[in-house]
């Protein structure tokens, strides 16, 4: 085969979508065979986490009620056929709450950690990298941020901050700057001191290559997995946030407030309003955390194998 | 033959941290790791650099091409002093001086397939077009027997066995078309048929490609294969450098002897009478004064605890740090 | 010598050992039967995944979790091995049968001085051995050794490469075991330490009456220590027969592939006869001889079918070439 020939060939083979798809279902078959357990649990958490987000898109398939109408129906109805979660104390359905208040708690949470995603991940690359005077200092700052009980500082940003929807996300960001921080500066300090790191150097690469192209690969498989954990995480401190009132504008349905909300009639009975919020705030979590375990178990996989 | 690469009275000492009492005495400690080591190489030569552990063999060569910066000393390239040249000039040069390490499977980014490893020293130094690279890639893959090309190509480090990612690597190096490769211990980690695989691979690749190599090694067997010459280190400082069949033949330096007659040699009717020098490489921050060698060697006198013994021509070409006759 | 008219003091009989896998059942080890006879180095050789330390390991029903030995027996003195209790195996380890491994590094624990090493393992086994008695036999074996007494008091940190190796040499036979495992011992060693090692080896074969099992891939450490050598490959004993018929007639092309790459610093080789190829993966049930891909002598009954070990005037090799006599 002619040598220069072959160059696009191969190039062209990586590329097509047939090739991609084909690569994909291969993949999953082959995940599902071998990996048991752990993909279930992937799969899992993927499915409830598409369900909710299917919510945030659409959700006008899943419920007709406005979140808002408070003639939605008779006040404070426990669970029935036509208000299959039942009406809070303003005559609202909660199942719509429920819907519409997806967006929000989802928004928050995944916007926030994408914020601290960006910001503490090349901090901690360049920092690990680099080392010296800027590395300690800049470390000691990560350190005392991650050294705050996340929720308190949470509500000290958003008490400071004051009421919105992008104050809250910058409150909550601010809390995981460091944890993305210290996960990839200590993931690439030990990959700095790797033979492919040097050998890197060898053929001439200059340093923001070898962070870029060596560096950076190796740390990104640890990252995406606590990123979904992350957002786990945010899921509750957001649900925390405005469950104590911090934070959004009442207007919005969002399901700590309800959570909150629904604390005041749970003496008298109600407990409808109070349950759903909770359990949703619940499965979302635990749809992000056993993406993120899922995830874990199949990018590092364990030397079980001889 | 034209020289290629001459090393100068190079120098390199890690600093190490002391103990309370060295602090106390201001004494500023450090490994010497390379001690005034100074050695040619010509073009198309494959000089071996033989030692045990400590000798600073591997150091010697990652100094060679800039990997560890000298703490004194000069190296020149085709009569160029690279030693003053800034990092950005230097690493044009690394286009032209390559290295191969010892664990293969290490020396690859777990997350880079073969072509992508391969082909990114072309990148870096900009050598054939975004069509072309590919090509000299598989070009280059051919040649150090990674069949089929096209098939690997897309593999990753860890689909691969020890001797095809030696290929591999070798490929990484050469695919730039340099004159000068240093090997530091790259059969080491192998297996002992890939072994004879991979120095074949060597010396055929060195014929076809004009190269010169620094092949660095601690087992003498194999450097007796593959090279022209052989420098022997000990504790940082070369004691022995001549032609391989003058020291093979006509070992000087009571080290040189001693490593020689270690080697294990795979045949049963060979007893050998050993005499193995006492003791044990001793520690590189607090070496032995005058000949390192002296507290292990038989024929150790007053003299050789008093200076450093020279590198003196006992016979034609051949050079010993020993100041017997 | 062996005095081969004995008893073997270790029989491993038809012994198979696999690693079930997610891809598959990894066959490590494929009937291997072999007779170790008192007093004698026996060597295994082969290369990396062809078996032999998995072997090694199995004597002391040491191999790790999902590995296990799926047929055979290992009898030792005529007690099968894969019979004995827990308690039986923990007492025969370091008292009958003991090992040492390739790097000594790890296998001393850092914050036990070697005094306090040699003191638990005699106490292990002789609970009611005072510890001034545990020193004075420390010190005895490290005179044996070639260590001065006043080391005892040292911690692992402070002790060179080879003088760990020797430590761990110590240890293993500080209890008078009748079997030495070492596998790979020299490899992590300088050449000079590895030499004087050897010697040592070579002096306590003697001094004790060991019986020593020498696994190595070092065929220059083997030819120098041992009486017999087993040769293995992809998880089969493919030839068994003394040092000197091995290394002047090696009748399996694989060990006579051997013999022909490795370099031998006394000869003038001007080529080195590599084998191409590389050692087979062992998922998978076996159904023809391992070495057909690469072997140079090849018949087509080598690939469909797995060669027996046979016996020819008291070497064995398993190979279809000599179906009808060496």
């Amino acid at each position: 085969m002619n040598a220069t020939s072959s160059g696009p060939e191969i190039r062209a083979a990586k590329y097509s979508p047939a090739g991609i798809a084909a690569g994909l279902i291969r993949r999953f078959s082959a995940a599902a065979k071998r990996y048991r357990i752990e993909w279930w649990i992937l799969v899992a958490g993927a499915v409830v986490i598409a369900a909710i987000v299917s919510m945030t898109l659409f959700p006008h398939l899943f419920t007709h009620f406005r979140p808002e109408d408070m003639n939605a129906g008779p006040q404070m109805k426990p669970p029935s056929a036509a208000h299959l979660m039942g009406t809070d104390n303003l005559g609202r359905d909660v199942w719509s709450r429920i819907v519409y208040g997806a967006r929000t708690i989802l928004g928050v949470a995944i916007a926030a950690s994408l914020a601290s995603a960006l910001i503490g991940i090349p901090l901690g690359l360049v920092s690990g990298f680099s080392g010296g005077l800027g590395d300690k200092a800049l470390s000691l700052v990560m350190d005392s941020i991650y050294s705050f009980p996340g929720l308190i500082l949470a509500i000290a940003f958003a008490a400071m901050l004051g009421p919105g929807v992008i104050n809250i996300t910058v409150a909550v960001a601010v809390v995981y700057v460091p944890t993305y921080f210290r996960l990839v500066r200590g993931q690439t300090l030990s990959i700095k001191q790797e033979l492919y790191v040097e050998a890197a150097h060898a053929i001439g690469a200059r340093r923001p290559t070898v962070l870029a192209k060596y560096i950076f690969p190796n740390v990104i498989a640890t990252v995406v997995v606590v990123f979904s954990l992350n957002i786990a995480d945010a899921i509750m401190t957001e649900a925390a946030l405005s469950y104590i009132g911090l934070g959004l504008p009442a207007g919005m349905p969002d399901w700590g407030m309800d959570l909150s909300m629904g604390k005041k009639f749970l003496p008298s009975g109600v407990w409808w309003m109070i349950t759903y919020p909770g359990l949703m705030i619940m499965l979302l979590a635990l749809g992000f955390t056993m993406l993120g375990e899922g995830l874990s178990e199949i990018l590092n996989p364990r030397l079980q194998e001889y | 033959m034209a020289t290629l690469i001459r090393a100068e009275h190079l120098v390199k000492n890690f600093p190490v941290k002391g103990n309370l009492v060295d602090s106390f005495t201001k004494k500023r400690l450090a490994v010497h790791a390379v001690d005034d080591v100074s050695f040619d190489i010509a073009e198309g030569e494959v000089l071996g650099l033989a030692g045990e552990s400590g000798s600073g063999k591997s150091t010697t060569g990652r100094l060679l091409i800039r990997l560890i910066e000298l703490t004194s000393g000069r190296v020149d390239y085709r009569g160029d002093d690279i030693t003053t040249y800034s990092t950005r000039e230097f690493e044009a040069l690394r286009e032209k001086m390559q290295i191969v390490f010892q664990d293969p499977v290490s020396s690859l980014s777990p997350r880079m397939s073969v072509g992508e490893a391969i082909g990114h020293p072309l990148l870096i130094h900009k050598m054939g077009s975004r069509r072309e690279r590919p090509g000299m890639v598989l070009d280059i893959m051919n040649k150090v027997g990674l069949a089929p090309a096209e098939y690997l190509y897309r593999k990753y480090p860890h689909q691969l066995s020890g001797g095809q990612s030696q290929r591999v690597v070798l490929a990484r190096a050469l695919v730039t078309r340099p004159d000068f490769l240093v090997a530091d211990e790259p059969i080491a980690m192998a297996d002992v048929s890939v072994r004879a695989l991979i120095m074949q691979l060597m010396r055929d690749l060195k014929e076809e490609m004009g190269l010169t190599y620094l092949f660095i090694t601690h087992d003498l067997a194999t450097a007796k294969y593959l090279c022209d010459r052989i420098a022997i280190m000990y504790l940082g400082r070369i004691v022995e450098i001549t032609a391989k069949d003058e020291l093979f033949s006509h070992p000087h330096h009571p080290y040189t002897k001693a490593l020689l007659d270690a080697v294990p040699v795979p045949d049963p009717r060979v007893s050998k009478e050993r005499d193995l020098p006492a003791g044990e490489i001793p520690s590189a921050i607090r070496p032995p004064s005058g000949c390192h060698f002296h507290p292990r060697c038989r024929f150790a006198m007053p003299a050789c605890s008093e200076g450093r013994p020279p590198l003196k021509e006992v016979a034609p070409g051949h050079f010993s740090a020993c100041i017997l006759d | 010598m062996p005095d081969s008219a004995n008893e073997p003091i270790l029989d491993i009989r038809d012994l198979s050992i696999i690693y079930p896998i997610s891809i598959g059942t990894v066959h490590a080890v494929q009937d291997v039967t072999l007779s170790l006879y008192k007093g004698e180095v026996l060597g295994i050789v082969g290369e990396s995944g062809c078996g032999k330390s998995t072997l090694g390991l199995s004597i002391l029903k040491l191999m790790k979790p999902p590995g296990r030995i799926s047929s055979g027996s290992i009898l030792y003195k005529g007690t099968d091995i894969l019979g004995m209790d827990d308690r039986a195996l923990l007492d025969m380890r370091g008292r009958n049968i003991a090992m040492i491994f390739q790097n000594p590094l790890t296998s001393l624990d850092p914050l036990m001085s070697v005094e306090r090493h040699f003191i638990e393992a005699i106490q292990v086994h002789e609970p009611h051995t005072g510890v001034a008695e545990c020193i004075e036999r420390a010190k005895k074996i490290l005179s044996d050794l070639g260590i001065e007494g006043n080391r005892l008091k040292e911690y692992p940190y402070q002790l060179s490469g080879g003088m760990r190796q020797r430590i761990m040499i110590g240890l293993a036979l500080i209890l008078h075991p009748d079997i030495l495992l070492a596998d790979e011992p020299t490899t992590a060693l300088d050449v000079i330490v590895e030499a004087g090692f050897t010697e040592l080896l070579i002096r306590l074969h003697e001094l004790y009456s060991l019986t020593v099992v020498l696994i190595s891939h070092n065929l220059g450490l083997v030819a120098q220590m041992a009486d017999r050598i087993a040769v293995m490959y992809g998880g089969r004993l493919v030839e068994l027969a003394t040092v000197n018929q091995i290394f002047e007639k090696p009748l399996h092309p694989y060990t006579q592939g051997l013999m022909n790459c490795v370099p031998n610093i006394l000869l003038e080789q001007k080529e080195l006869n590599a084998m191409p190829g590389s050692p087979p993966d062992l998922v998978g049930e076996p159904k023809s001889c391992p070495f057909a891909p690469r072997c140079p002598k090849a018949m087509d009954i080598c690939r469909s079918r797995v060669p027996p070990l046979k016996d020819y005037g008291g070497r064995q090799t398993a190979c279809w070439l000599y179906e009808g006599g060496v």
